[in-house]
């Protein structure tokens, strides 16, 4: 019957099913890969410390491992899972966010690997850099809803340090005195570095090797 | 199937690993329901575990979906390979200790993905969240295990594969290569966006050539046997089957459109999307036409009526991936809780309820005792069938809802407040899932405590009693 005559040639299939797994890999996996250029260690980031971060870094060095460590924070607490980074050349996400992503982008060493995201619970980030002062960033991560009364993000109390003003013991009551002080811990710190670094290689693509024309673009609508 | 008969079923079958993997299981489903419930608080403003850094709800989300696709649907899918494997090609596995190797180490490296992602170690990449210094030793133990279930299939290759071979076969092979491609080259070698075509790749492939095709090859197996009446057309259910070989591994880069991935991978995702229903139509159209000559026995029998509601939300899912694989539904329903919705009918849906089929038919077999509860079982189905469904309905309206707030322009916190009551709605839906797999795990756990106290009596007639 038919499904024997099929059968006849099951190696033949069985070869040709992992090779079109191979196929796919080489186009749709590794093709995108040849079209932009090799990376160095450094590749794409910044080369001075923004005026904000000053107080927080010594040197460039220090503010590039910071940028690293506060990605690693985001990667671990999942704030991908809520919030995308690229933008859409659809549904007006160019007024909402900013510039449509280009690959050239995403060519550098804190996007190894990307965050692109699929899931929008919270806004995209892919532009977030100078969006809000860096006060609001820790209160927002200290409790979303201290300036977004709806939000529904998860608070990230842990990573910040409440004390008195003078360094004394916290007592239980004095909470709300205005000898108390939030500070935050070197996570939530080099975070923020992070999240204002999120859209910056727009403007300042310093060292990067990267040649924008060698991609062919999703159509603008 | 038909060789399957005649063979001691004790020598062939490891009826020890099978059921290892398969309670373990049942364990994994509880506590990933548990932690997707949990997740849902915090979309209500209800979540229990504010400001504690182990439970932090973006933790408990990636838990959630490890524990969803490694281990509940990885140990479901293992436990049911140890039993059906031997069975279709009457030859054993190559090493019971080898099997059991796996066994305690896949699920000890379980436990340290899910101890190693609450200490904040998790891997940035979708659905391989596994913290990086696991992903070498998971690798090899799943290397460990395609060896295992690979040599009986080698050795049995003189005669016909049935059709669900074929699909595990393929899916032994694939596992590996889509395993390490997903979870080393982005990670370490491709930064940016030809990354995340690979990534996607992975997203793709862990549903598309690992979960799919057992999930298939269980329901070609399980379906005939229980109804005691062949496939409807073997012949049918080959062509799905290289269907699935030719079209699958090319969807992938439909997991980001519009990205700065290149518009031609894009293009390529999409039409190979659209493939794939060659595959579903022949999976779909064999099991309902092998169904429709007995429907009777269909709907009084728990495992075929789990079967059953798996092929039609099969169905609806794939007729779904049509819809939204299109540029124009992506605008609007990209990034929404339509995502969302889709995942768990599929994964959920489909294939957790096609291995609620397969433990209870096998497991009482297993231990020699029959469920302990048969309205508990009753219970299950219909819980779990009106959450899931509840669950679709609700998140693909909240996904249309969000999709057109944002390409509207309101205020992003519009979307996030019109979304609330949707949400409430989804924890609801997850309640009822969660009280469904709860009377699970006290079904099976009860069944067992009873295999256990009737180990004194000899076993020898207990064929009867395995009648689920
Ligand atoms: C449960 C989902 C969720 C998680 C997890 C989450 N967020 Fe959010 N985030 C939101 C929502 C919803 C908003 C919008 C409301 C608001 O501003 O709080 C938001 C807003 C933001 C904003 C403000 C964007 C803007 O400019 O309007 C930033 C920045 C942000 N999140 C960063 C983070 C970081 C960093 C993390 C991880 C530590 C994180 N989010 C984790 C849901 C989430």
């Amino acid at each position: 019957m038919a499904s024997k005559n099929f059968e006849k040639f099951s190696s033949v299939f069985l070869l040709a099913g992992l090779t079109s797994l191979i196929i796919a890999f080489l186009i749709l996996g590794l093709a995108p890969a040849t079209m932009v250029n090799g990376m160095a260690p450094d590749e794409g980031l910044p080369a001075k410390i923004p005026s904000d971060f000053q107080k927080y870094y010594s040197s460039v060095d220090q503010y590039r491992s910071a940028l690293k460590h506060g990605r690693d924070v985001y990667v671990s607490e999942a704030c991908w899972h809520c919030h995308s980074q690229y933008v859409r050349p659809v549904s007006n996400e160019s007024l909402r966010y900013g510039p449509v992503s280009q690959p050239g982008e995403y060519h550098n060493v804190l996007n190894l690997p990307q965050l692109f995201g699929t899931r929008r619970v919270g806004p995209d980030l892919s532009r977030e850099s100078g969006k809000r002062p860096n006060d609001w960033q820790f209160a927002h991560l200290y409790n979303p809803k201290s300036v977004e009364p709806r939000s529904v993000m998860p608070s990230y109390g842990y990573y910040f340090e409440v004390r008195k003003k003078d360094g004394s013991p916290l007592k239980g009551e004095d909470f709300n005195s205005p000898e108390v002080e939030i500070v935050p811990k070197q996570e939530a710190i080099d975070l923020v570095a992070y999240l204002q670094w999120l859209g910056n290689q727009v403007s300042e693509r310093s060292n990067s090797t990267f040649d924008p024309s060698a991609i062919v673009m999703p159509p603008t609508e | 199937m038909t060789n399957s008969v005649k063979t001691s079923e004790n020598n062939l079958v490891s009826y020890g690993l099978a059921q290892a993997h398969l309670l373990i299981a049942v364990l994994y489903v509880f506590i990933a329901v548990l932690a997707g419930l949990t997740f849902s608080l915090q979309f209500i403003d209800l979540y229990p575990f504010k400001d504690i850094a182990l439970l932090s709800p973006g933790r408990i989300r990636m838990v959630h979906t490890q524990a969803v696709a490694y281990a509940w649907l990885a140990n479901a899918f293992f436990g049911v390979l140890h039993y059906m494997i031997p069975k279709l090609t009457n030859h054993k596995i190559y090493s019971e200790k080898l099997g059991w190797f796996v066994f305690y180490a896949y699920n000890f490296l379980i436990l340290a993905t899910v101890a190693l992602i609450l200490g904040g170690h998790a891997q940035g990449l979708e659905w391989a969240e596994t913290p990086r210094i696991l992903d070498p030793f998971i690798a090899v133990v799943v290397v460990l295990f395609v060896f295992n279930m690979v040599t009986p299939i080698y050795k049995a290759r003189a005669n016909p594969y049935y059709v669900s071979v074929w699909y595990v076969l393929a899916a032994l092979i694939w596992t590996p290569i889509v395993y390490l491609m997903g979870n080393f080259l982005p990670q370490y070698v491709f930064p940016g966006t030809s990354g995340a075509a690979i990534s996607s790749m992975y997203i793709h492939d862990l549903v598309g050539l690992f979960v799919t095709p057992i999930g298939t090859a269980m329901a070609y197996y399980l379906l005939p046997v229980i109804l005691k009446r062949p496939l409807y057309s073997h012949a049918l259910s080959l062509i799905g089957f290289w269907g699935l070989a030719f079209f699958y591994p090319m969807n992938s880069t439909h997991h980001y459109l519009y990205s700065p991935i290149p518009m031609w991978s894009q293009y390529a995702g999409i039409v190979a999307s659209v493939g794939v229903h060659i595959v579903v139509y022949t999976v779909v159209f064999n099991v309902i036409a092998t169904m429709s000559q007995d429907w009777k026995t269909v709907m009084s029998n728990i495992p075929l009526r789990f079967l059953f509601v798996g092929i039609i939300c099969y169905l609806i899912t794939c007729i779904q991936c049509a819809v939204q694989v299109t540029l124009s539904v992506q605008k609007i329903i990209h990034f929404t809780d339509w995502v969302v919705g889709h995942s768990h009918f599929v994964l959920f849906g489909v294939f957790s309820f096609w291995s609620f089929a397969w433990i209870y038919y096998l497991l009482p077999r297993l231990l020699k005792t029959p469920m302990y509860s048969a309205s508990m079982m009753s219970w299950h189905f219909w819980l779990s069938t009106g959450g899931i469904f509840l669950m679709q309905f609700d998140l693909l309206s909240a996904g249309l809802v969000q999709g057109n707030l944002w390409a509207d322009l309101a205020p992003f916190i519009d979307s996030v407040i019109a979304s609330v009551p949707f949400w409430w709605v989804r924890t609801f839906s997850g309640m009822m899932i969660f009280v469904g797999e709860a009377l699970f795990i006290i079904n099976v756990y009860m069944t067992w405590k009873q295999s256990r106290e009737q180990t004194s009596v000899p076993s020898g007639s207990s064929v009867q009693m395995a009648k689920a």
